[in-house]
Order: C-alpha cells, then sequence, then structure tokens
C-alpha cells in the first residue's frame, strides 16, 4: 500500500483526507467518530466570537438537486457557522486532539473584521493545541451580510489585513479559504499571500438557488414561505473548484501557494485530480454527509491502489503533475485533429449520438436501418458531444489522427508540428513568423 | 375444508378462500410511486427508439417514461392512451418480453430491461384511478357506425370513431363487454375487475352504446347492419374452438379450454369452481398456458400441459412457459393426442410422441387425466360473413374486407398476431379509414 501519510505546510495526518469546517465537523461526537472511521483531519466548524453564539433557522437548512435515482449531485445550505458556545467548542478540540495526535486539527474561525476581534480569540484557539487555523472568508449566506464570510473574501485588501493580524497573534499554520463568489479567484489568492497566509483552501460555496416550490411560489429551502440563497456544493461545483484550484496553481502572483482542494469531491478519482491540479490535500463535506463518514475507506483504498499501479511513493510525488498541462485556449494544437471512432461490440444501439449529434451538431453519424450507428469522418469535428451523452463508458472514443493523414472533412494533411491560434492566419492578431 | 388437491375427480373446494385470493392475486403487484421513479430513471430516451418499433400500437414509450420521470404520470398515461386506448390493459397483458422489453438496449446492454409494461400500468392506473378521461369528441357527424364483438379490437375502433363524431353502436354476444379482456384471460393478469373498469372509462367519452347478448348471423345479421348503418367494423374474434378429433374426445371432462377459463373469471367465488385432481392441457399458445396455470393455482395436483412440437415452438412466450413451469405445472412436448380413455368420464388421455415433422414414433404414453382442457386452437364461425382466407376474414390495408363498407380486425381478420395489443391497433387504424371513407378527411 502506497504511502498516504500527508504533510501539508507542517501540518501532518496519516492520509489526505481531511472533512471539511461545516456541519460533520461541528461537534466533538462527529469528529471522533469521524477519526474512528479514518479520516485524516478535520478542519472544525467555524468558531465565532465569544459571546452569545448565531442562531440558526429552525426550518429546512438544506436545499438539493438530484441526478438519476435520486443521486444527489449538488447540495446546498443555509447553515451558518457553529451555534455552540466558543468555550465548549474550545472544550472539545482540546480533548479531541489531545486524544488523537497524529491526526490534523485545524480550527475554523470567523470574527468581526477588527484586530482586536482577531486577538481575542487566537489565543484561545493557540491553547486548544490544534494544528492551525483557517480563515473563514468564504460563507455566502447570512455572516456575509454582517459583514464577514463572503464579504471579506471579496475584498482582497481585507483578505490581506487580516491574515497579516493572524498571523502576528498566532504561531501555527494559517490557511485561508477563499469564496468562488468573485471574478478572479486569483485575486483574493494574491492577497492571502502576501498576507503571509501558509495556504489557501477552495472553494467555499457557491450562491445558489437549487428549486422554487412551483405551489407556493417559494424558493427551497423553504422558511415559512421564503428562502435566500445558500451555499451549493457537492459533486456538481466539482469543475469549478477545480478550475480556480488551475488558475492558482498557475497564477504568476499564486504559482507555489499551497492549496487544499474543496469541492464536490466524492470519490479517490476525485481527490487525485485536486491533487494533480496542486492541491496539498484535499476536503470533504458533501459526500461525507450524503453517505457517512465510511466513504473515506474507499477514498483511502482507491487512492493508495492508483498510486501504486503509477508507481508513486507518496502525495508529493504526483501533487501539481497536471498543471504544465492547464493552458489557455489561445494556446491548444489547432493542427491536432481527431474522430469520434464508435465500437460496435460494445454499442447497444441506443441512438442517443445520433441524436445529439444530427439535431444539435454537425450531422456526423449515420443510422442504418437495422440501428447501426457510424461516425462520418468528412463531417466529424471530433466536438466529443456523443461520447459525453453514451450511456455506455468507452463505447465512444476519440481516436487521433496520425500525422500525414488526410483529414476527410477538410482535405487537409494532418501536420505533425504544433501550431495555435496565436499564428493562426485566420487571427487578426497573428504574429506572423519570420520569413 | 373436505377438500384437497389429493381428492379424485373433478370436485370443488380444493384450496381454502385465502389460498385462492393469494393465488389469484394481481401477477405484477402495481409499482407504486417510488418505484415508478426508480424504473423510469433507467430509460435511456433512445433516438427512434427500438421499444417503440416493437410496439404493435406504436406508443411513444420514451416520451412517456420521461413524463412519469418528470412527475406527470397523466401527461405520460394520454401519451400512452391516444395510440392504445386499452394502454391499461395492455400494459398487464401484453408479452412486453416478446415486444417492447425484449429489444429495450438495456435488455441488450445489461439483460434487465426498462420496465415499460409496468411503468405503463403505473401511468394508465393513475389517470384512469382519477376517473379522468382526457379525450373528448369532435363534432357530431352524423354517421352511423356498427362495431360487432365488444373486445379489444372492437372497443378499440369504437372510441377511435367515437372521438372523431361518429355515433357507434356495438354488439356484443355476452352478457358483458370486453371479450377476451373479460372472458378470455388469466385472472391473475387482470384481477380486480378492470376489464369492467376499463370499458366503463373508455364508455365516458360518449356517443357509443352497447348492445349485449346478441349475436352476429343468430340475433342480427351482416346484411341488415351494412344496410341500416354507414359502415361497419367486424371484430366478434374466433367464437368456435378446434375439436381433439381423437377417439373418446367427447366424454365428460374434456372441455375447451377458453370455457373454463371463462367460469373461472366470471365466478363469483373460486371455492365453488370446480377442477380435476389430475388435468391434462392440450396446446401450446397462451390460452394454454393461462388454463394450466389457473388449473394449477385452483390446486389441482397434477396439471400437464401436452404440446406437439418442441417448447421453441410454443406460442406461449419463454417468460409464459418459465411461468407454467415456476407454478408446478408439468410441460410434455413432442406428443399428440390419440385417444381419451374412460368410462363415460375420462379417466386417462393417451398421446403418441411425434418427432420434429410431426411423424408419429408409433410409441405412445398415457397420462392420468380426470380433466382435458383443449386449446388447440379456435375458428372463425358464422355464415355471410366477407370472404375468408386460411379460415379468417381476409383483410387488405387497415382492415378493409372484401364487402364494401365492411372492415375488420382482431383475432377474426387475417393479419395480426392474436395479441390484445394487436386487436387494438387494427381497430384504431381501421376507425382512421372508416373515417376517411365516410368523411372524405385526408388522415
Amino acid at each position: 500500500m502506497a504511502n498516504l501519510q500527508s504533510d501539508f505546510v507542517g501540518i501532518k495526518s496519516p492520509n489526505p483526507f481531511w472533512l471539511a469546517s461545516a456541519p460533520p465537523t461541528d461537534k466533538e461526537y462527529n469528529v471522533r467518530r469521524a477519526f474512528e472511521a479514518g479520516w485524516g483531519g478535520v478542519v472544525w466548524k467555524t468558531l465565532g466570537s465569544e459571546g452569545p453564539p448565531v442562531v440558526n433557522v429552525n426550518g429546512p437548512r438544506y436545499g438539493a438537486i438530484y441526478g438519476a435515482d435520486r443521486r444527489l449531485l449538488g447540495l446546498n445550505n443555509i447553515e451558518l457557522i457553529t451555534d455552540r458556545d466558543l468555550y465548549t467548542n474550545l472544550e472539545e478540540i482540546k480533548r479531541v486532539k489531545a486524544d488523537y495526535p497524529d491526526r490534523a486539527v485545524v480550527v475554523s474561525i470567523m470574527v468581526p473584521c477588527e484586530e482586536e476581534a482577531w486577538k481575542a480569540i487566537l489565543p484561545l484557539v493557540e491553547d486548544t493545541g490544534a494544528d492551525g487555523i483557517e480563515l473563514n472568508f468564504g460563507c455566502p449566506h447570512g455572516m456575509s451580510e454582517r459583514g464577514m464570510g463572503a464579504a471579506v473574501g471579496q475584498v482582497p485588501e481585507y483578505i490581506e489585513m487580516v491574515t497579516r493580524w493572524c498571523k502576528q497573534y498566532y504561531s501555527k499554520p494559517v490557511i485561508v479559504k477563499l469564496t468562488p463568489n468573485i471574478t478572479d479567484i486569483r485575486k483574493p489568492a494574491a492577497a492571502a499571500k502576501a498576507g503571509g497566509a501558509d495556504a489557501v483552501s477552495l472553494i467555499n460555496t457557491i450562491n445558489s438557488i437549487t428549486s422554487v416550490n412551483l405551489d407556493t411560489m417559494s424558493p427551497e429551502p423553504s422558511i415559512d414561505g421564503k428562502g435566500s440563497h445558500g451555499g451549493y456544493c457537492g459533486p456538481a461545483v466539482k469543475p469549478i473548484a477545480m478550475s480556480m484550484v488551475s488558475e492558482i496553481a498557475r497564477g504568476a502572483d499564486t504559482r507555489g501557494l499551497p492549496i487544499s482542494g474543496i469541492g464536490g469531491v466524492t470519490t479517490w478519482r476525485d481527490a487525485a485530480e485536486f491533487i494533480t491540479l496542486g492541491c496539498g490535500n484535499v476536503q470533504v463535506c458533501t459526500a461525507a454527509m450524503t453517505y457517512g463518514f465510511k466513504i473515506v475507506q474507499e477514498m483511502i483504498s482507491g487512492l493508495s491502489d492508483w498510486m501504486d499501479e503509477k508507481g508513486h511513493s507518496s502525495i508529493a510525488d504526483f501533487s501539481g503533475a497536471a498543471v504544465p498541462n492547464v493552458t489557455d485556449w489561445q494556446y491548444l494544437n489547432l493542427n491536432y485533429v481527431s474522430k469520434a471512432k464508435i465500437d460496435q461490440e460494445s454499442c447497444i444501439s441506443c441512438g442517443r449520438c445520433y441524436a445529439a449529434c444530427e439535431d444539435t451538431s454537425h450531422q456526423a453519424i449515420s443510422m442504418s436501418a437495422d440501428r447501426v450507428f457510424e461516425v462520418i469522418d468528412a463531417e466529424c469535428v471530433a466536438c466529443n458531444l456523443c461520447v459525453n451523452v453514451c450511456p455506455v463508458e468507452n463505447c465512444i472514443t476519440m481516436e487521433a489522427m496520425e500525422p500525414g493523414l488526410t483529414d476527410p472533412r477538410t482535405g487537409r494533411e494532418v501536420a505533425a508540428d504544433y501550431a495555435n491560434w496565436t499564428t493562426h492566419p485566420n487571427n487578426p492578431a497573428a504574429v506572423k513568423a519570420a520569413e | 375444508m373436505t377438500q384437497s388437491p389429493f381428492s379424485p375427480g373433478v370436485t370443488a373446494g380444493r384450496l381454502d378462500d385465502a389460498a385462492l385470493r393469494e393465488n389469484f392475486s394481481d401477477l405484477h403487484p402495481a409499482l407504486d410511486a417510488h418505484e415508478a421513479l426508480v424504473a423510469a430513471d433507467r430509460c435511456y430516451f433512445c433516438h427512434d427508439a427500438p421499444c417503440v418499433t416493437a410496439c404493435p400500437t406504436d406508443i411513444d414509450i420514451p416520451l412517456f417514461i420521461r413524463q412519469i420521470a418528470t412527475g406527470t404520470p397523466d401527461a405520460a398515461a394520454k401519451t400512452i392512451l391516444s395510440q392504445n386506448i386499452m394502454g391499461g390493459m395492455c400494459a398487464r397483458v401484453c408479452p412486453t418480453e416478446t415486444l417492447c422489453e425484449e429489444v429495450c438496449v438495456r435488455e441488450v446492454a445489461e439483460g434487465k430491461p426498462v420496465l415499460i409494461g409496468q411503468l405503463q400500468r403505473y401511468a394508465t392506473d393513475h389517470l384512469q384511478g382519477q376517473g379522468i378521461h382526457p379525450f373528448s369528441r369532435a363534432a357530431v357527424t352524423g354517421k352511423t357506425v356498427a362495431v360487432v364483438g365488444a373486445g379489444p379490437a372492437g372497443l378499440s375502433c369504437a372510441h377511435r370513431l367515437a372521438v372523431l363524431g361518429h355515433d357507434v353502436t356495438v354488439f356484443d354476444a355476452q352478457p358483458k363487454p370486453g371479450g377476451l379482456n373479460e372472458y378470455g384471460i388469466a385472472a391473475y393478469k387482470t384481477p380486480e375487475g378492470f376489464a369492467q373498469a376499463e370499458v366503463d372509462w373508455l364508455m365516458q367519452v360518449g356517443g357509443i352504446t352497447l348492445t349485449h347478448d346478441t349475436a352476429l348471423g343468430t340475433d342480427v345479421t351482416l346484411e341488415q347492419l351494412s344496410a341500416q348503418y354507414d359502415a361497419v367494423f367486424l371484430g366478434m374474434g374466433l367464437g368456435g374452438v378446434n375439436a381433439l378429433g381423437v377417439e373418446g374426445g367427447d366424454k365428460a371432462g374434456v372441455l375447451d379450454a377458453v370455457d373454463f377459463i371463462a367460469d373461472l373469471r366470471q365466478a363469483g367465488d373460486l371455492t365453488a369452481l370446480p377442477v380435476g385432481r389430475d388435468v391434462v392441457v392440450i396446446g401450446g399458445g397462451m390460452t394454454a398456458v393461462d388454463a394450466a396455470v389457473q388449473s394449477k393455482l385452483l390446486g389441482a395436483l397434477n396439471v400437464t400441459l401436452a404440446y406437439r412440437r418442441g417448447r421453441d415452438r410454443m406460442n406461449a412466450s419463454v417468460f409464459e412457459q418459465d411461468l407454467a413451469s415456476s407454478k408446478g405445472v408439468r410441460i410434455m412436448t413432442h406428443v399428440v393426442p390419440k385417444a381419451v380413455h374412460g368410462n363415460g368420464s375420462v379417466r386417462e388421455i393417451e398421446f403418441e410422441y411425434v418427432n420434429d415433422e410431426m411423424s408419429g414414433t408409433g410409441q405412445t404414453v398415457r397420462v392420468a387425466a380426470d380433466q382435458v382442457l383443449r386449446a388447440i386452437g379456435q375458428t372463425l364461425e358464422g355464415d355471410g360473413l366477407p370472404a375468408l382466407e386460411r379460415g379468417k376474414i381476409a383483410v387488405t390495408g387497415a382492415g378493409r374486407t372484401s364487402v364494401d363498407g365492411v372492415w375488420a380486425g382482431g383475432d377474426c381478420a387475417t393479419g395480426g398476431d392474436d395479441l390484445t395489443v394487436t386487436a387494438v391497433a387494427e381497430g384504431r387504424d381501421a376507425a382512421m379509414d372508416i373515417h376517411e371513407a365516410l368523411t372524405g378527411a385526408a388522415q
């Protein structure tokens, strides 16, 4: 079995799977269960300032989007930070950390954007013996209306300022959790880095309304007939999260900044993908909330088997391995030509590729009277839609054309060399190669 | 209970009421809302779907399943019923394993088709259970059509004609409408009075008058109908049953399987219905299986289904054959009856083994039997009918017969597979053709 030991900005855990700051990490009881199940670490649900705790709604806190067979694809929530007393949480954190010294315990914090507030809470957290803190600059609902959470995360100057305070008043690693509800994720990440953050974690949840009740006209989750936007997470947000992670991983001002990946991690494969895009570890919430803590067993065995298969001896071995391959559209090789190919052995003749291509794409699939579906190479632009709509895995594949062959669609020979848009004759701004 | 499966002879009350209720309950219990959603989720919404091609009534199956999946089962029912007004019955009795579900791409991919039949039942039950009839009549045309036979073909034809604005009178020889749906299908396929409930629901469209206990040939003639109505549709099915044609074939205890099934379907109290201890059913079609299985369910100790060819040649589907086997029916193949033995009442039936070419082998076997049920095919009865072909009314196109103004469909006509669903399709298509003929309206 591969060594899954994780060292994220000096915080050690037996595996890179942490539970994100969220309902599963709100209490000692849950966190102990998580550690017993095998989770490498937790980010304790966000603590607020001393005093009367926040209150939550007393109706539904979650809304969902489903796929076939009621598989939960997306979850949204309107829950706030912990609604339990600060000292109760601190005592529990201290006890749990003492009992699980090999696990990572990071404390999420969200207090007002005032130096005194941070100065007050940081020593209390330091005293728990927890391994680090995560600054919640992402919560998109409720707290943001009070000038915290995403309201801070959307102003890079505030991020830098608060991060600086934390580095001043706290001795252990400071992770800044970013909100995706922003145009350019590199700006807040750069601000965190400028403020001295040890790492960023992302994404927090996305502003969302999951559904509208067509009888009552209330958004869901509905509280007495009204709804407010919540934070969206789960498998549906993974592509958004991975794009943002990759932007930070390759950004000129942010490259090298450690990243804890969050957003729809559901399987070992999702975790591996986040790590290849530059993450040092991953945080999970929705998958645990959907299936329970036991899923970490699959994540551990899956990642371990894959690492063994690929010969990776540590997480660091492949962390960021895909980053060099993330580029801008303009640098994609326009000389690369591929064609869809349908494996007739595995085709079940559902015709979905045909409907998709014929109705909405390039009329590049033929259908015979006896339901044999074949790609018309002279029409196929290799858009991949047929692959995406096919219900059978690996039935339709994209096959690269060898250089020297003639693309029957364009009549042009497939070139072996690389050529992108920046030099393409159709580009008015093309840089002409020297004669 | 004084009788048991071991009691000799033909007797009632072999099983108690509770056992009979259990035996004759729904073969496929209805899907509940959750089960329907799970089943609907499996549909791939295929392009030009094979299931639609396989459906004799061309129901848009992917569309109705998507309508179920999106929470609109009544819309699904309308999709079904607009093609097949007896979609509720067909959902129960169609051999889906040889039609839509056989070609379902998930059958191809995984050996487990989408449960099309059960989903169809879910949708149609949902709508019909509310008493909603989603079709209304066009402006009355003043044209009148006589329909002979209130079975699937006749009622399908009548309904479509009524929707198109014609006034329809349906004549049926039986006291109750429904044809084989009411008299000829295994009780466990259509329990709880569904056949009559479906007819009542269908009649809500209006414009249809039912005349029962009126048989063509005895109570009314085709000539009279042709003279009195603007068009006639013949859908009276097959009234006769082929005789066994062997020595002793007239002994007591030798019955027609269709009569046995009809008696069972009309029996108010199954504990009062007699059945033999040793029952032999002769035939290889759906009727044979229905009779054999129901004999077993009534409490017969030994039930044998005797067929003259191999199992692969049986008209009953593999599903039906397996159903029979699972209920304890023994299937004998390659046997033809030679003689019925017994002193007044049948005691034994003697078969000769035949090869695949139906040639006798000279070897015979005797099987104990105190009841023999004939299910060796039915024949068309009646005089003064349009021209026949292979014993059925010859039709061309959408059910046109040799007589101008007379159409035919269902089991009494050529074409089709003697299935409820093909009868419905033929009745519907004939109605469209009649409409065109009466009004000059192109479809």
